[in-house]
């Protein structure tokens, strides 16, 4: 070992892109538990209504005092479940993980446009998650105004709630930095011959969705800090005058609550395809390979992608057609958010032809793409019922849109995570995970996912609102124990049945078969052009791009891929 | 699908299998109420504009419904049918521009028509209320909702006001004007058997119209996170005749005065 880096430099404050994907995909992993198990909790008391659970009352003395969860306490929960699983599970697996991971590899680069920048944006996350927790050890408990932080109640919770604010400062500083890296490295970095329209879907999904974060960021960190200002020096940004809380006047005069909405949605609806076009770009990279097809209309999938992006910042007010804005005004963004679905449905129906007369090879990425299809296409019907006001106006705040976002976010982004974690695990860590394991983990998860998630649309229906501690006391409610009941066995089969994945992924660093460097036998560059793992600068001389990402069955060939970085003379 | 045959018959899975299978029967079972109970549907619908608000549902879940089983079908059909062993070789296919077309075109036409029909049932709940034979004040807070008539004069806020909390009663077949303030957070006023829902916003003024077509005793709930106290903020709606209506009307004012 002469003069290499030291240990410390090469492993945890590194600058190669890979070394970072993967601190970001351990980490958000780790999130993912945690916040996993805070829904658990909340699954207990909404099937066991106020029924003691001994173990807690030792670890949440005050959450949840002799076992019994308090109101305050399940507030948090849902508060904190929604903030980690979507700041720092979701958004940093798919965002943070893959695209640190594949956009160099993917074209041809050696590393990130700004590796330095890169490492920042990873390790601002560490305070970001460290200050968010923190708030369970204050006074008050952590944040508990929902994950949606709504003034003028968030202004007046306390100070967990201001850790919340300064948490998520921190994570839109590091979105910030990383769409930055992302969007530079795709212009200027791409390998010779690697012209936009050979570039696959998965670095068009993450390109488009770095602009995404880069433009919407700035408004969710303006009103971040609009919403600090309110809560510590006395502002009244959001904040009306005549307020009385728990009987005393406050002192703020002029602000405007539904601002606070505006501004959060214009951030939180494009967030919403932040989180989920990385997925839909991996699998649209994923089918192809194990259809060995080429990809159905490659060229409409990407001015769908983009098309999505961009009415995506014109239909955030749908989340507010009852938030007591003017009801005209609703209607231009039902309009936008109905005319969403065109371009989304163009992704389901080119997924459908992409397996349309292929040779498909059902391997666990391959399930857990076609999973994604599957439960994506819930998530996104379900959505027409919210876009239609009047319906709206009945669903909005039920369990009817709890059901719809898991459908998009587990059913879309989380099989899309897991798709694209058990393609790429072999070029990550340079063994083939368990095939068989893998399996059965995507069946166990299919059908408890679909138990837990699938009654919520019925709970809806049934006028079940979200964010309620206890529901049984309402009289339209009261026959829905037996469902709730179901939900909450299927959700802790749910989470058990992770185990099998984290048991899988552990097993398989240490134990797994040594892969090869093109396992899945795939035309894109990190397969064909970089042994499994990639070396630091990821390619012994810069590779040379002939052919678009999907040339699966060439006709007059013999293997049934041709690699993008294959010169046609060497036919 | 060999995979999924194999790992369906391997004695592991279907010893897991009958074991999952027990469980979740034992959960449903185990409940007598299950059998019994009240249908897991829309509750009964109370407001003239309710039906409306039903049938767009239920035209927007036969549409989505549809699209469901056609694509779900054709996702189940082609992961059977173009499996490796009985398709070794894919075919050569970049896309199809006439099919690209038809599957653009006639999703945006569906959609187009399910905004204009959201809008006509729309514009009728929430534009111009039509005339109104009562006026209620409804104004939130942590965690109760205040309600309040106008007393003998017709007029709100003024001496003669009747004021009460948690009890809203409106009379069967008249159209009665609600306007929702708040006085500290935001809070949803959301009555399910109305189908109407409206958030309570400080600062602001909220309108909405209901017209009640049956007698009955349903509740309100806050539909909006308010606080520790956010679930058990209920309050109670009776319908009853004009007649029931106006003498607890006259009743509750006496009480009121004493
Ligand atoms: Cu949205
Ligand atoms: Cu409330």
């Amino acid at each position: 070992m002469t003069q290499s880096p030291s240990l410390l430099r090469r492993y945890v404050f590194s600058t190669d892109h890979k070394i970072i994907g993967i601190q970001f995909l351990f980490t958000s992993l780790a999130m993912l538990l945690i916040g996993g198990a805070l829904a658990m909790l909340m699954r207990w008391q909404l099937g066991w209504p106020s029924q003691p659970l001994s173990w807690m009352g030792q670890l949440a003395p005050n959450g949840m005092p002799g076992g019994v969860m308090v109101p305050e306490y399940y507030n948090m929960l849902f508060t904190m479940h929604g903030s980690v699983m979507i700041f720092f599970g979701i958004i940093p697996i798919l965002v943070g993980a893959f695209g640190n991971y594949l956009i160099p590899l993917k074209i041809g680069a050696p590393d990130m446009a700004f590796p330095r920048l890169n490492m920042v944006s990873y390790w601002l996350m560490w305070p970001a998650i460290v200050i968010m927790f923190l708030g369970f050890f204050l006074e008050g408990g952590a944040a508990a105004a929902g994950w949606t932080s709504y003034a003028p109640l968030s202004v007046t919770l306390g100070p967990g709630q201001t850790c919340w604010v300064v948490s998520l400062l921190f994570v839109g500083t590091s979105s910030i930095m990383g769409s930055i890296n992302y969007i530079t490295t795709v212009i200027n970095h791409r390998a010779p011959g690697m012209t936009f329209f050979r570039m696959p879907m998965s670095i068009w999904a993450l390109f488009i969705t770095a602009i995404m974060v880069l433009c919407a960021t700035p408004a969710l960190a303006s009103s971040l800090v609009m919403l600090l200002l309110d809560k510590t020096l006395g502002t009244s940004f959001f904040m009306p005058s005549g307020l009385i809380v728990d009987g005393v006047a406050l002192a703020h005069s002029g602000g405007q609550p539904i601002l606070w909405q505006h501004l959060f949605w214009f951030y939180s609806h494009p967030a919403v395809y932040i989180m989920i076009l990385p997925a839909m770009g991996m699998i649209s990279d994923i089918l192809p390979t194990f259809a060995r097809k080429p990809l159905f209309g490659y060229h409409s999938m990407v001015y769908a992608i983009a098309a999505i992006a961009v009415l995506g910042f014109i239909v955030w007010a749908h989340h507010m057609f009852v938030s007591g804005m003017n009801p005209a005004l609703g209607t231009s963004f039902m309009v936008a958010t109905m005319v969403i679905a065109v371009p989304t449905g163009v992704k389901i129906f080119n997924w459908l032809a992409t397996l349309w007369r292929g040779s498909i090879r059902m391997t666990v990425p391959m399930a857990h793409a076609c999973a994604f299809v599957a439960m994506f296409l819930i998530g996104g019907l379900t959505g027409i019922f919210l876009a239609s006001m009047p319906v709206d106006m009945y669903v909005h705040d039920t369990y009817f849109i709890v059901g719809h976002l898991h459908y998009v976010l587990f059913g879309g982004s989380l099989f899309g995570a897991f798709a694209g974690l058990t393609y790429w695990f072999p070029k990550m860590f340079g063994r083939m995970m368990s095939e068989r394991v893998g399996k059965l983990h995507l069946l166990l998860t299919l059908i408890f996912f679909n138990g837990v998630m699938f009654p919520m649309f019925l709970l809806g229906i049934n006028g079940m609102p979200r964010r309620i501690y206890d529901w049984s006391q309402y009289a339209h409610l009261a026959h829905l124990g037996p469902l709730n009941r179901l939900m909450s066995l299927s959700a802790f089969l749910l989470f058990a049945s992770q185990l099998l994945f984290i048991g899988n992924f552990f097993w398989s660093l240490f134990k797994g078969k040594q892969a090869p460097a093109n396992p899945w036998e795939a035309t894109t560059l990190e397969w064909t052009a970089a042994p499994s793992p990639p070396p630091h600068g990821n390619f012994e001389r810069t590779p040379h791009v002939y052919h678009g990402p999907y040339e699966y069955s060439v006709p007059g060939s013999s293997q049934d891929w041709l690699p993008q970085n294959q010169a046609p003379s060497d036919k | 699908m060999c995979w999924a045959r194999r790992l369906v018959g391997s004695s592991a899975v279907r010893n897991f299998k009958a074991l999952l299978l027990t469980a979740y029967c034992l959960v449903l079972g185990a409940d007598p109420a299950w059998a019994g109970s009240a249908r897991v549907w829309f509750p009964d619908n109370l407001s003239s504009v309710g039906s409306q608000v039903d049938q767009m549902f239920l035209v927007i879940l036969w549409i989505t419904g549809i699209i469901f089983l056609l694509v779900e079908g054709a996702l189940l059909w082609f992961l059977i049918r173009y499996r490796q062993p009985a398709n070794p070789r894919a075919a050569y296919v970049h896309g199809c521009r006439s099919a690209e077309v038809i599957w653009t075109v006639i999703p945006a036409i569906i959609v187009t028509s399910l905004a204009f029909a959201s809008q006509r049932v729309w514009a009728h709940i929430r534009g111009t209320p039509p005339a109104h034979q009562l006026e209620v004040e409804i104004t939130a807070e942590q965690f109760a909702w205040n309600v309040r008539y106008a007393g003998p004069d017709g007029r709100l806020h003024t001496e003669d006001d009747l004021e009460l909390i948690n009890q809203l009663h409106l009379p069967v077949d008249q159209v009665a004007l609600v306007h929702l303030k708040s006085k500290d957070v935001i809070h949803s006023f959301f009555v399910p058997q109305f189908r109407m829902k409206l958030d309570a916003v400080p600062g602001l003024t909220g309108r909405l119209w209901v017209q009640p077509i049956k007698p009955g005793q349903v509740e309100m709930v806050c539909a909006e996170l308010c606080g520790l106290g956010h679930y058990r903020m209920r309050g109670y709606v009776t319908i009853e005749s004009a007649e029931a209506f106006q003498s607890w009307l006259e009743q509750t004012r006496v009480e009121q005065s004493l």
